[in-house]
């Protein structure tokens, strides 16, 4: 088998996985895979393993359960079909067990793991029992969300294998896993979200028209929220962190007016600790630095709100549209954007 | 009486010395809180405006009777910022730190239930209890005092609706920001039960977002144990799945977490949710002059 090393899924439904039937031919497969291209990521790196003749195929995962605040393994003998799909439809058939992260992974819970999924057979017991070991030291070490092994497959010899994985790592922690940090690929995914990581700009691409900036990870969502219920689009979410720089707002504006969708802006900051005059002054002075199309809208609300309004009012720029409020703010920038 | 921090709210300041904590540490001080010390390893006997800087929080626990932690140190040394400060004797411990990994929160949260500390973040905007003390980030100035108690996983959007509340002429009893992470200190059900026991709340606006099942629990914890009237707000009705929205903790994953299903747990345990944060703050509001 020769198979598409990449950081996403749906290998083999975008042909990066083939079967070779000699080493020449594996030499053709891997020629056709490197260079393709799966959900944005090229592929640069191929796999060869001896092709698994499957007989049972199983699902097992670590995975850090927010909500029990533990590390929670997980095992089916009924593979090859999504997880939720197991839990929502046959929850008998999913065995689960929490580990108590102070004291870490235990041999019994891995044994009660196998006993809970219905896996009887010494040898394959064994076989799973040291691949959920070696499973939890990765999810431990490597301080992952969620470490997956799907399909895990036993050959008609009676063989464990893993044919395919997904480990997802806390980007909290890539500062302590440099080995990790350097294998993300930085040109895959989406080329403005690419852009913004590089500027420091906390920037999710959405595919309609009105892009927004906000002060905040929760205004600016529900700043996205208003503009769907003012009838529009919302072409991004932004957040500019807690204050209102122009450093901050003008790397914001560079990576947002990069999306040739765009058609109108939605400037929504609350001054707090920044006051609302220094807010008005940090995106008159963006302005300044950057050219920029599309009509603006500004709300700010907060402290000295009114002064800020007022040095935006005075600016007298065609462009820049001041509303008193979110929801009437989110009107205008939807009306302007059609 | 308010919660997490009040009159009796003995503040230390781990970070004092830092540039973050030196500035929110004096805004706290001039907000009336009682900025009692400072802990920056190294730097014990300097001092910030008058206020004492100890090598450790154990001394400014015993030389300044601190009985509440402000943690403003860098991540890779929050946790254990948090573990000294638990070890030192501190009850309440707010840290504002983000991007501390999530594996420490999973050690960090049964070290501090077991031993009966109340942990506020991290990736949090701390705690107010406006007219008597402010640990943290949140702009006091935007507050005033009041009987609505308010809860959330995020920092603008809280000013935004307290801000609103206080145009409508109605203040707060205690602002709690939980923070913004996969796991938090304290959740949402754990600060409904401070608020329910607070003589001086009388109703609760929370204030969630997509990612988890906290709000989900809350609800529950509403219809089964609550008395005093809550009024919700959530955001992220529109983010796509998959996707970290800013806060580390703000992701749907596969269908779990989407805003819908919030809203829907919370209605369904008879509370009422507002689509923009100006009607949330005009329920509360309506709410609390009935």
């Amino acid at each position: 088998m020769v198979k598409a090393q990449v950081l996403t899924g749906g290998r083999g439904k975008a042909g990066g996985v083939k079967l070779a039937a000699s080493p020449a031919d594996a030499r053709a497969r891997a020629e056709e895979i490197l260079g393709l291209d799966i959900r944005g990521h090229v592929v640069g790196k191929v796999w060869v393993e001896s092709a698994s003749p499957i007989a049972k195929e199983y699902y097992l995962s670590v995975t850090f359960d927010r909500g029990a605040k533990k590390p929670l393994l997980m095992l089916t003998t009924e593979g090859g079909v999504e997880i939720e799909e197991v839990a929502a439809t046959n929850p008998d058939a999913l065995a689960r067990v929490y580990v108590d992260p102070l004291v870490g992974y235990q041999a019994n819970e891995g044994r009660r793991l196998v006993y809970g999924a219905g896996i009887f057979d010494p040898s394959e017991q064994k076989q799973v029992l040291a691949i959920v070991e070696r499973l939890y030291r990765c999810f431990a070490t490597e301080e992952a969300m969620l470490c997956e092994i799907n399909p895990l497959i036993v050959t008609p010899d009676g063989e464990v294998k893993a044919l395919d994985a997904k480990v997802t790592i806390d980007d909290s922690a890539l500062y302590r896993h440099a080995d990790v940090a350097a294998m993300r690929d930085t040109a895959a995914g989406d080329p403005l979200e690419t852009f913004a990581r590089e500027k420091g700009v906390t920037y999710v691409h959405l595919d309609g028209s009105v892009g927004i900036l906000a002060n905040g990870a929760g205004l600016a969502m529900s700043t996205v929220d208003l503009v769907v219920v003012a009838g529009g689009r919302p072409a991004n979410f932004c957040d500019l962190g807690g204050g209102g720089r122009a450093e901050g707002v003008v790397d914001a504006l560079e990576v947002i007016t990069r999306d040739p969708q765009l058609r109108s802006i939605f400037f929504n900051v609350f001054g707090g600790l920044t006051r609302g005059d220094e807010v008005a002054r940090g995106i008159l002075t963006a302005l300044e630095r950057i050219d920029i199309s599309v009509p603006i809208v500004v709300r700010l609300d907060g402290t000295n709100a009114e002064e800020g309004r007022q040095i935006l009012v005075d600016a007298n720029l065609d462009q820049l549209h001041v509303e008193p409020t979110m929801l009437a703010a989110a009107q205008r920038a939807v009306e302007l954007a059609r | 009486m308010a919660i997490v921090v009040d009159n009796d709210t003995r503040l230390v300041v781990q970070g004092l010395t830092g540039s973050e904590g030196r500035f929110h540490g004096l805004r706290n001080r001039s907000h009336g809180t009682n900025v009692v010390a400072g802990v920056t390893p190294g730097k014990g006997g300097q001092d910030v405006e008058g206020i004492p800087v100890f090598d450790t929080v154990a001394e400014a626990v015993t030389q300044a009777d601190a009985n509440t932690t402000l943690i403003f140190v860098p991540a890779p040394f929050a946790a254990d910022a948090v573990y000294e400060a638990v070890d030192a004797g501190i009850r309440t411990v707010i840290c504002i730190t983000e991007h501390v990994p999530a594996h420490e929160m999973l050690r960090i949260h049964p070290y501090i239930r077991t031993k009966g500390v109340t942990m506020i973040g991290p990736n949090c905007p701390g705690a107010l209890s406006p007219g008597k003390a402010n640990a943290g980030i949140i702009p006091a100035e935007v507050f005033s005092p009041g009987s609505i108690g308010l809860v959330s996983r995020s920092g603008t959007l809280t000013y935004q609706i307290g801000y609103e509340l206080a145009q409508l002429g109605l203040g707060n009893s205690t602002i709690v920001g939980i923070g913004g992470d996969p796991v938090v200190g304290s959740s949402f059900t754990d600060i409904l039960e401070l608020f329910e026991a607070d003589d001086e709340t009388e109703s609760v606006v929370l204030v969630g977002e997509i990612g988890g099942n906290e709000e989900e629990k809350a609800a529950r914890f509403v219809a089964e144990r609550m008395s005093k009237p809550v009024y919700a707000y959530i955001a992220g009705f529109s983010a796509p799945p998959g996707k970290t929205m800013g806060h580390a903790g703000a992701i749907i994953s596969g269908s779990a977490g989407t805003a819908q299903a919030k809203k829907e747990a919370l209605e369904a345990a008879g509370i009422t949710v507002g689509t923009t944060p100006t009607e949330v703050a005009q329920l509360a509001a309506r709410g609390s002059l009935r």
